[in-house]
């Protein structure tokens, strides 16, 4: 088994967002899991990060009006 | 060739199924939810008369924002005749800080700043909807509609690239410049509406006061075990 290689907290500050946009291939993705169980500072960063993302997330959630699918619900019977 | 009976049962099912998501970033992207309700119904009815060039319909959801974000951008350049002051090549050339993101958490962490409690958690507690939505509104457009394709919608950085017709690497540059513009505009909305009134500034000729918030501030960076 390889051992996992041990990155710098520049490094993982680095890849940050795209650790948490799930865009690092698997092998950057090991090691920054690594890092993160083993650096306190790196885990707070992160974890504000993350929290910070899931309000953003929350903001894209937006329920149609009814005006808008009644106005749809008419545009697709015209098709 | 007409859509049959049966396309047309897919298009309306898989059109209510991303309607929430089209309406939220439409409503992102315009910032009035009268021009988002626009922009989506328009977004329908382009994607119905194109339907039957779309060959793979795994991707009818990403064609959708991608459709989307096309008549939104036609929209801005429709408008181009009022300029926006804050265009994206304004902001490059203006921000002096382009080479160094913002972090609300590194400002939270500044050694002369002391703190009662998590810093993070109560700036994540004050933080409210309104807030949020003030900032990814300040957005350029460029920048927003990478932000919120990324953020608010989940897209991956390729889709996101596939849908704006532009390299990964300029989405990965426009999501940093806007994550730290957005982060900028949170802290200062922060400050502005006092929700950081739990920062207390160490009095320079208070050593006691000094030493008690580097130590505080050496606690939160220590390196070790999570």
């Amino acid at each position: 088994m390889t051992a996992v290689r041990k990155i710098s907290c520049e490094e993982a500050l680095q890849h940050l967002y795209e650790h948490l946009d799930h865009a690092l291939n698997a092998t950057d993705a090991v090691e920054m899991e690594h890092h993160l169980e083993t650096c306190r500072a790196c885990f707070s960063r992160i974890e504000f990060e993350k929290q910070l993302k899931e309000r953003l997330a929350a903001i894209g959630r937006e329920q149609a009006p009814e005006t808008l699918r009644r106005r749809l619900r008419e545009l697709l019977r015209r098709f | 060739m007409e859509p049959s009976a049966s396309d047309r049962e897919y298009f309306e099912r898989a059109v209510a199924e991303s309607l929430d998501g089209l309406y939220g970033a439409a409503l992102r992207l315009c910032r009035d939810s009268s021009r988002a309700e626009d922009l989506v119904a328009e977004t329908v009815m382009r994607a119905w008369s194109h339907f039957g060039a779309l060959r793979d319909r795994q991707c009818f959801h990403a064609w959708l924002f991608r459709i989307l974000t096309n008549l939104f951008f036609e929209e801005c350049r429709r408008q181009a005749a009022t300029p926006n002051p804050a265009s994206l090549d304004a902001m490059v050339d203006d921000d002096a800080e382009s080479d160094a993101p913002f972090s609300i958490f590194e400002k939270l962490h500044q050694p002369f700043l002391l703190w009662w409690g998590a810093p993070e958690r109560e700036f994540l507690n004050c933080l409210l909807r309104e807030h949020l939505e003030r900032a990814i509104a300040a957005l350029p457009e460029a920048f927003r509609a990478v932000f919120v394709l990324c953020e608010l919608q989940g897209f991956s950085y390729q889709e996101i690239a596939d849908m704006l017709e532009v390299p990964v690497g300029t989405v990965r540059s426009r999501l940093a410049r806007a994550r730290s513009v957005l982060q900028r505009a949170l802290w200062e909305d922060a400050q502005a509406a006092g929700l950081l009134k739990s920062t207390v500034t160490a009095p320079s000729g208070d050593k006691s006061g000094e030493a008690s918030t580097a130590q505080a501030a050496a606690g939160r960076h220590r390196h070790g075990p999570a």
